[in-house]
């Protein structure tokens, strides 16, 4: 352990006084929209995805519109059945499938713990529903329902969401768009090694 | 080589030499080879043009960018008041979550970690995601050099690997290529090194994204080790957090058994609420986007989720020396978003490579020679003289580094650890001027003598070219001529301007500044 002591030891040394200043926090902590819902279907459509906004008895509709041309999808374990279209013969990540396998899985679909309306960003803790990261990862399609009441409306109030999550451990994976790059000529290219396109289903009870 | 088959190791060392740093010249001379260079200038001036607009438009959009800026300087400010108990918390956090932490004091010590836990693993390759502390260590030529190749996943740093070339940007690191090179690259290497480009492959960005795509998948998919840095560690969960675009970091982050993380120590946050802060100030400084598209966080191991063997490696490498500089220690705050590269008149002008180093342009000015140490090299000694100090880098840096405060405060460490010895011309100068200006009617002779002068320069109301050794300036810059009439001649001639205020013809001067 000589060289954390060293470490440690010089870090104490750099004869820096060692109190507490106060943090100014004085950056907005939430934000007030007049439509969070739509906010956040413009910024997500702003990183070329899809959404489709449907009420809770289109959902399994809007789904199958969304998957449409894919033959095999995986479905993590715990995903609401009733937003399953019918006819789909989902394929179940248990027991796990390996890299290889997923790499011939044409889309995944799943569901999500938070939205942020200013970014456009959905994020996903993992957890029922949501599957293992891999699953939303090697697929070159991402299918995501969401629920209205999920998106809030900018980052702090996402970060304060997803604190429990963290605190249990989880993963976190924050989706905004579909993978894209500009390292050649800073030209925007979607689709470099994450799913190359990212559809949202968009549930409103009231749709 | 034309198979899309691994290659064993001898074979791959042949074709992967990492280029290093070493041996680029002081960087005016480095400069001007750049400045000549027009493909580059065209390149970086449509880059850093493209970005800085970017930029500009999305962080006027937070009504409250200016507080978050705030926030975010205090919340660096208070890491490094208490560092050393930050670190503490933050290795307790990780072992209760099932990480394995390693300490190491240089780049040697950090890169003899990773290797040793490659082989305990016993591969021959691992994949790597873009980081700029494995850079700085140049963790890519010691794993080569113990027979174990590294591929870079990030389209960038894969095009930088596969031209044997040098990154120029921390963020878009092969941006001085344009699409035609990047075709040649990806032609004429990838297929030595594994899945080979189409031959019919053309040069839009698509497409090549396409090839990179399918030349990583197979090493992504078979990959056992990976290799990664972090943007930020959190002290109270133990959670590190990936910002990236393209998907090769989650590949990294999440596919192999085993992830090696390898992080400076400065990159601490106290707490998980911090990011709401930090979250919002670098994609918007980096990429000028909202929201970058991927953001992973990991709090050590994931049952049935991810690598199941996750070691972070907390490094030092100088980041306590700088620590201890009180002016400088301001560095420590960057969260390398490159903000301060993309509106810096010199970095567009000359790009990356001038600079010498993985950090290039503002942050890279003052960054280096305090990682490097001040006096170690003149190339290190000439990049805090790479600044117009216009301070533009500093209105745009998110967490308030004061980049030309830090600049001056090295120029004149660079002028102290060179006292003692010869005197160089610069010294010569200011100590002649020190006792031309050190009397009254020494600057009254030298002021006779400037109008005396003038009467010979003043037609053009600019000094030319000089000879030899004041050419090093008048090469560059114009100098105005001096007056006819000193303003003490002209006091003591007009009483202060009560009697006879006529001119002695003092010409209006035109033309001064830089040509």
């Amino acid at each position: 352990m000589k060289a954390r002591e060293e470490i440690l030891q010089r870090v104490q040394s750099a004869n820096i006084a060692a109190t507490h200043q106060p943090v100014r926090r004085d950056y907005a902590h939430t934000v007030e929209l007049a439509d969070p819902v739509a906010t956040f279907v413009e910024r997500v459509e702003d990183y070329k995805a899809t959404v489709i906004r449907t009420g809770l008895d289109g959902v399994a509709a809007a789904v199958a519109k969304s998957l449409e041309g894919a033959r095999r999808v995986v479905v993590p374990a715990g995903f609401n059945e009733s937003w399953l279209p019918e006819g789909i013969d989902p394929v179940p990540d248990e027991p796990a499938l390996s890299s290889e396998d997923l790499d011939g899985i044409d889309a995944v679909l799943t569901s999500a713990t938070v939205a942020i309306a200013v970014t456009g960003t959905i994020v996903l803790d993992h957890t029922e529903g949501q599957g293992r990261r891999a699953l939303t990862l090697v697929p070159d399609l991402h299918v995501c329902v969401l629920t209205a009441d999920q998106i809030v409306g900018d980052v702090p109030e996402a970060v304060a969401r997803l604190s429990a999550s963290v605190d249990a451990g989880r993963p976190l994976t924050w989706v905004s768009g579909p993978s894209a790059t500009v390292d050649i000529e800073l030209i925007r290219v979607h689709g470099v090694h994450g799913p190359r396109t990212l559809r949202v289903v968009l549930v409103e009870s009231t749709a | 080589m034309t198979s899309g088959r691994p290659l064993n190791t001898l074979e791959t060392l042949k074709t992967l030499k990492t280029q290093t740093f070493l041996g680029i010249p002081p960087f005016p001379i480095a400069a001007k080879k750049a400045l000549a260079d027009s493909q580059l200038r065209g390149n970086m001036h449509h880059a850093t043009h493209t970005i800085r607009t970017k930029r500009a438009r999305v962080t006027s959009e937070l009504p409250d960018w200016e507080e978050l800026r705030v926030a975010g300087a205090d919340i660096k400010d208070d890491v490094m008041a208490n560092l050393d108990g930050y670190l503490v918390q933050l290795e307790e956090s990780l072992v209760k979550a099932g990480a394995t932490v390693h300490w190491a004091r240089d780049a040697a010590e950090a890169n003899q970690i990773v290797i040793d836990i490659a082989r305990r693993h016993k591969v021959g390759e691992v994949v790597k995601v873009k980081s700029m502390a494995t850079g700085e260590i140049e963790l890519n030529v010691a794993m080569e050099e113990a027979g174990i190749s590294v591929w870079e996943t990030d389209l960038a740093e894969l095009i930088v690997q596969l031209g044997h070339d040098l990154p120029s940007h921390i963020l878009v690191p092969a941006i001085h290529r344009n699409r035609a090179e990047v075709r040649e690259i990806f032609l004429r290497e990838m297929g030595k090194v594994g899945m080979p480009a189409a031959a019919d492959l053309s040069d839009e960005p698509a497409e090549l994204a396409g090839a990179a795509r399918r030349h990583l998948r197979e090493k992504f998919l078979r990959a056992k080790v990976a290799v990664s840095g972090a943007n930020f560690m959190v002290a109270d969960t133990g959670t590190l957090v990936v910002v990236e675009s393209e998907g090769n970091g989650r590949m990294c982050l999440t596919l192999p058994e085993v992830l090696i993380s390898v992080v400076g120590i400065e990159k601490i946050v106290p707490t998980w609420a911090d990011l709401e802060v930090f979250l919002q100030l670098l994609p918007r400084s980096a990429t000028g986007e909202r929201m970058n598209p991927y953001t992973s966080t990991w709090t050590g191991v994931t049952q049935g989720d991810g690598p199941q063997e996750v070691h972070v490696v907390l490094l030092d490498n100088n980041r306590t020396t700088v620590l201890a500089d009180e002016v400088g220690r301001q560095a420590l705050r960057c969260i390398r978003c490159s903000a301060c590269l993309n509106v810096c008149p010199v970095y567009e002008r000359v790009g990356g490579h001038a600079y010498g180093s993985i950090y290039p342009g503002p942050i890279g000015a003052i960054l280096t020679p305090m990682l490097k140490g001040v006096g170690t090299s003149a190339q290190i000694d000439s990049l805090p003289f790479a600044s117009s100090l216009c301070g533009v880098c500093y209105e745009v840096c998110p967490v308030r580094i004061n980049i030309p405060q830090v600049l001056v405060h090295l120029r004149e460490k660079v002028v102290d650890s060179h006292r003692g010895g010869v005197p160089g011309t610069l010294m010569t100068t200011m100590k002649g001027a020190s006792w031309l200006l050190g009397g009254g009617w020494r600057l009254g002779l030298l002021q006779k003598a400037a109008g005396l002068s003038s009467r010979v320069l003043w037609k053009q109301g600019v000094i030319g070219r000089m000879p030899r050794p004041m050419s090093r300036w008048t090469d560059a810059r114009d100098c105005p001529a001096p007056p006819r009439e000193s303003f003490r001649r002209w006091w003591a001639r007009t009483d202060g301007g009560l009697k006879n205020a006529g001119s002695a013809s003092n010409t209006p001067r035109k033309g001064t500044g830089q040509k």
